[in-house]
């Protein structure tokens, strides 16, 4: 039996596992055009490899050209979000068997932002709505000599807010950030959750009243695109609705 | 698909773009520039949020209801004439329905269209005059139903 076993084991590692994978990349390079167009470049890939050793292959070994960003490659940095096959996920996150790699797989930059070359974006906008919450601890009276100490039920109030890792991957779904773009965007949103509901942060005032404007949480249509996008599995759509109802709660 | 597929050969046709000559870029919409709104510091869209859920709990007692009684209970819809409006408006209880009827689903109806065109007008200008035409509607349909509720006259000739 055993000997079957190792039989087996040996014929599938004599078996190539590498296959061939289509990627088809959409490509934007203002020094030469400006049109967007899309170009297809046959990878040989192991299956359990990750989008992003795609793009590495492709990059590394075919065209130089590629642009694109990652730095840690582990779904940490949050630099490497990308429309693959049509959703937004980060490419180190993706791997190739998961999503159909007989028919090609397309690439895209995420949306509502500037592309400035291939898949990179301009984030300063995304950047711009976060800085506008005040993402930062603000308290008021003398520091205390120690820690600022907190149970962990008040950490677990916001503790699925402080997983974000500024992708845009949700703000970059979110079709009303699409539109004109004013939105400030799930992202800011939870970013501002985080602290508002953070028992040792005293701007929780200040951060809700940003968040009252006209583009601020109101015009979140809950459409659950935020949620499906959130590579860290943070359940943004329901920070929102909690956004919201302090807002109610606070006036009534 | 695979007609956008080939490689870039259009480039070459409009501008002869190169490093010290890119292609302009299509700017981001949030960018921070001098026609960018001032942040608001009113509660307008808090209400308008709250009036929505509001307004449609109501609207589901208040038109199902209404739906009920004109096309299903009592021989449905053929029962339906001025003497049947005529009856009906005798009691105030059933005004005041109609009435609240009327104010909630316009009022319901146009804040969504409200939102509906803030999302999807690309303009400004279009923004502003499909709203002034959504205001211009709604006002003159609220106030001529008012009138003809407040107004009504079974013995009108």
């Amino acid at each position: 039996m055993s000997t079957a076993t190792l039989d087996k084991v040996e014929a599938e590692s004599k078996a190539s596992p590498y296959i061939k994978v289509t990627f088809r990349i959409r490509r934007f390079n203002p020094e030469v055009s400006a049109e967007a167009t899309w170009q297809d470049f046959e990878v040989d890939i192991d299956p359990k490899e990750r989008v992003l050793d795609g793009l590495h292959k492709i990059k590394w070994d075919m065209d130089g050209t590629l642009t694109f960003r990652r730095s840690c490659a582990h779904g940490i940095c949050g630099s490497d979000a990308m429309r693959i096959n049509g959703r937004n996920r980060l490419a180190c996150k993706t791997l190739i068997k998961d999503i159909n790699p007989a028919k090609p797989i397309t690439i895209e930059p995420i949306k509502g932002l500037t592309v400035l070359k291939d898949l990179v974006v301009d984030m300063e906008p995304f950047f711009q709505a976060y800085r506008d919450v005040m993402p930062f601890l603000i308290t008021k009276g003398n520091e205390p000599t120690r820690e600022r100490l907190q149970s962990a039920e008040d950490r677990e109030r916001f503790d699925d807010t402080t997983k974000c890792i500024l992708c845009a991957a949700c703000t970059s779904s979110c079709p009303v950030f699409w539109n004109d773009g004013q939105y400030f965007g799930p992202a800011a949103i939870v970013n501002a959750h985080r602290f508002i509901f953070d028992s040792r942060d005293e701007a929780g005032e200040q951060r809700l009243e940003i968040l009252n404007d006209k583009d601020g949480v109101w015009r979140c249509r809950t459409t659950f695109n935020c949620t499906d996008a959130c590579p860290r599995g943070i359940e943004v759509t329901k920070a929102i609705q909690e956004v919201k109802r302090a807002l109610i709660t606070r006036r009534f | 698909m695979s007609a956008e597929t080939t490689p870039a050969a259009a480039g070459t046709v409009d501008a002869p773009y190169g490093v010290d000559n890119p292609a302009p870029v299509i700017e981001a919409p949030r960018k921070r520039t001098k026609k960018t709104p001032k942040s608001t510091r009113t509660n307008f869209e808090l209400y308008g949020w709250l009036f929505m859920r509001l307004s449609g709990i109501v609207l589901v007692v208040l038109v199902l209801g209404h739906l009920l009684i004109q096309l299903v209970l009592d021989g449905g819809v053929s029962k339906v004439g001025f003497a049947f409006v005529a009856g009906r408006w005798a009691s105030p209880f059933w005004q005041a329905w109609d009435l609240i009827m009327l104010w909630l689903a316009m009022l319901h109806g146009a804040n969504g269209l409200r939102t509906v065109i803030n999302d999807y007008a690309e303009r400004d200008t279009t923004r502003f005059w499909l709203k002034m035409l959504l205001y211009t509607a709604t006002v003159f349909t609220v106030l001529l139903g008012s009138l003809v509720i407040f107004t009504f006259d079974p013995n009108i000739r």
